[in-house]
């Protein structure tokens, strides 16, 4: 018996049970849809999360005072320790070798004020590569110069919503004088609109200033909070977090054996963590979804059995017109997998609409990726294969004597 | 006058275990069956002939004694190596002619050859079609099995039997769920395949059937009772005249 014409009888059998086949399929198409969209769900979490990752700046390295502490010990905040200083900057600046950028970091929180508009946020003390390691652009204006940072210039460069807040008529931030804590700071330029991130912080709430003057006319202090730096690619930051290690330990005169006052970290790292969590969630989802396709096979198991009984005369006929324990094997083994692939063919259609259903109406940031699309497809055929094979071995094992008598 | 001899069968027993017990179907069973004669194998039931007739068919194997089928031994067989052997030399009329529900008569007679897979696609419609109208349904072909009388369902199980053109045609009480008129119709056809050279056997418990084959074997208790040649034929063609035309 050729594939062709078991492909037709197949064919045949299904048509002649037309509901039976329908609502046997329906257990597989649920199932595939709900694993297309169930890991739809999942991957465009985890592509959105990683998307605004790389906005903040993916190959960014944070350098903060304090080690990274084990149980035990009193604990302080990572803002008081006094540890990092402008030295361990120029070191890093001077010395490093897989670094696109470097800049320090000292923030202070407090009000701005233009005319009779003011806003309570915090502004940051950072040099000129800060704008290359948190991937911000100037919209308008400039960026204070290595000039305003020697001299400690009072000037500014904001974020949109500085400008919506204290510019509410919309008049041209660039060139005015606005106050912070009473210390009048001169605005330069305007920052590009970054939105909000992922986890939900505003990415224009942001007044930049030379690291100078904050540390010198704002807080009065000769430490840095952190030390923000860029890897020139993503893929060498674990090589850069190495390097910056090694100089700051010689900077702070760490012996051998000594653990680090201070804590890198990547935003890789950060990255990483959360995409593994969405990758569990997306585990768990695929894995209900996948019972509800294990739930389905069982409904062509057994839907196959019956129609094996039902057509046992059938079978016998077969068998003593000269069809082989095989042919018959494969017979009932294609009529499953025709319903299944049949099912899940829907089921896929199904679920990419299901999924563009949600992304519409939920907003939800859907991906449908065609390696689930084929794990679901491969997983069906299995499926088919699988729960089919039992009944149509029962069919191949019949006597075809008992068989064509059957009543 | 020697025939070439197409079935062979020499002291075949076959025992079935039931429980505790080892039953005795067949006790010793031999004879030979040339080509081109009809035999009409007789006896009560439990005289042997079901399990007799399994066996000429290659369904079932016997306990003991050899079965040369056209030369070939099949006691030794795998089934699926009898399956190919049913498929190439045999052809099975049934009682309830056992045709595939809602398939056209052509389907139904194509289904034999489906299984041999050195007929091409186009060859096999057209033996399908041949054995139709050698039954006389050449007009029928595309009728479904539930659109036919049972006369017309046992001719298309005929043409089935006849399409693989096998060594022996098989019936099994081919005539037990017809009418008296249409049985002698069904008569007629097999005394026509005989004509033309056909080996036939016809298992029945109808001894009326057995003047019209040319050999009866007549089965007792598993054993061979009685083994005649017809010396006068009748001719169910001439039967069939004589009978009442059903008015209903």
């Amino acid at each position: 018996m050729n594939i062709a014409n078991l492909f037709k009888i197949a064919l045949r059998a299904i048509a002649s049970n037309k509901m039976r086949s329908f609502l046997t399929m329906l257990g597989i198409i649920i199932g595939v849809a709900s694993v297309i969209t169930m890991l739809a769900i999942g991957q465009g979490s985890k592509l959105q999360i990683k998307k605004n990752i790389s906005e903040m700046g993916s190959n960014m390295i944070m350098i903060h005072p304090g080690a990274d502490r084990g149980p035990g010990g009193a604990r302080m905040s990572a803002d008081d320790a006094q540890s990092l200083t402008l030295t361990d900057f120029h070191n890093i600046e001077e010395q490093n070798k897989y670094l696109a950028a470097v800049s320090p970091s000292v923030s202070s929180g407090g009000q701005l004020i233009y005319g009779n508009n003011n806003y309570q946020t915090s502004v940051t003390g950072v040099s000129r590569g800060y704008l290359t390691i948190r991937q911000l652009k100037i919209e308008s204006g400039d960026m204070f110069t290595e000039a305003d940072i020697k001299c400690a210039a009072k000037v500014c460069v904001v974020g949109k919503t500085i400008v919506d807040n204290l510019f509410p008529e919309g008049s041209d931030p660039v060139g005015q004088v606005v106050r912070f804590n009473k210390i009048p700071v001169r605005v330069v330029g305007v920052l590009k609109s970054k939105g909000y991130n992922s986890m939900g912080m505003d990415q224009d709430n942001i007044v930049l200033m030379p690291y100078t003057t904050v540390m010198k006319r704002v807080l009065a202090q000769n430490y840095l909070q952190s030390i923000y730096a860029s890897a020139i690619t993503e893929e060498i930051t674990d090589l850069a977090i190495k390097d910056v290690t090694a100089i700051l330990r010689e900077g702070h005169k760490l012996r051998e054996g000594d653990d680090d006052d201070f804590t890198i970290r990547s935003q890789e790292e950060i990255s990483s963590m959360l995409t593994s969590t969405m990758d569990m969630l997306t585990l768990l989802l695929g894995a209900v979804a996948g019972i509800s396709l294990v739930v389905g096979g069982i409904g062509i198991m057994n839907i196959m059995y019956v129609s094996v009984t039902e057509r046992t005369r059938e079978i016998g006929l077969r068998m003593s017109v000269g069809a082989r324990g095989v042919d018959i094997l494969s017979q009932f083994l294609i009529e499953a997998i025709m319903i299944s692939v049949t099912g899940g063919l829907i089921g896929v259609l199904l679920g990419m609409g299901a999924s563009a259903a949600v992304e519409s109406v939920v907003k939800w940031p859907i991906s449908v990726q065609p390696w689930t699309v084929m794990l679901a497809f491969a997983v069906c055929t299995f499926t088919g294969i699988f729960f089919g094979w039992y009944p149509a071995k029962k069919a191949a094992n019949l006597d075809p004597i008992e068989a064509i008598r059957y009543e | 006058m020697e025939k070439k001899p197409v079935i062979e069968i020499n002291n075949i027993r076959r025992d079935f275990v039931v429980g505790e017990e080892v039953v005795h179907a067949l006790r010793g069973v031999s004879f030979t069956i040339g080509e081109g004669e009809f035999v009409t194998i007789m006896g009560t039931s439990g005289s042997g002939k079901s399990t007799l007739l399994n066996i000429l068919g290659c369904l079932d194997t016997p306990t003991q004694g050899e079965y040369l089928l056209d030369g070939t031994p099949v006691r030794t067989m795998s089934r699926s190596q009898r399956a190919v052997l049913r498929n190439r030399k045999i052809g099975f009329v049934f009682q309830s002619y056992n045709l595939l529900a809602k398939t056209t008569a052509v389907e139904n007679v194509e289904l034999p050859l489906m299984y041999n897979s050195s007929v091409s696609g186009s060859e096999r419609r057209e033996r399908a079609i041949r054995a139709l109208q050698r039954v006389g349904l050449g007009d029928r072909l595309n009728h479904k099995s539930n659109q036919m009388s049972g006369g017309q369902m046992q001719r298309v199980a005929i043409a089935r039997a006849l399409v693989n053109d096998p060594a022996v045609i098989l019936a099994d009480e081919a005539t037990g769920n017809l009418d008296t008129r249409t049985s002698f119709e069904i008569l007629v056809l097999f005394q026509e395949l005989h004509r033309e050279g056909r080996t036939i056997i016809f298992v029945t418990h109808n001894p009326e059937i057995a003047q019209y084959s040319s050999r009866n074997i007549m089965l007792r208790d598993g054993k061979v009772r009685e083994d005649t040649v017809n010396p006068h034929i009748l001719d169910a063609a001439a039967r069939l005249a004589e009978l009442p035309i059903n008015d209903d």
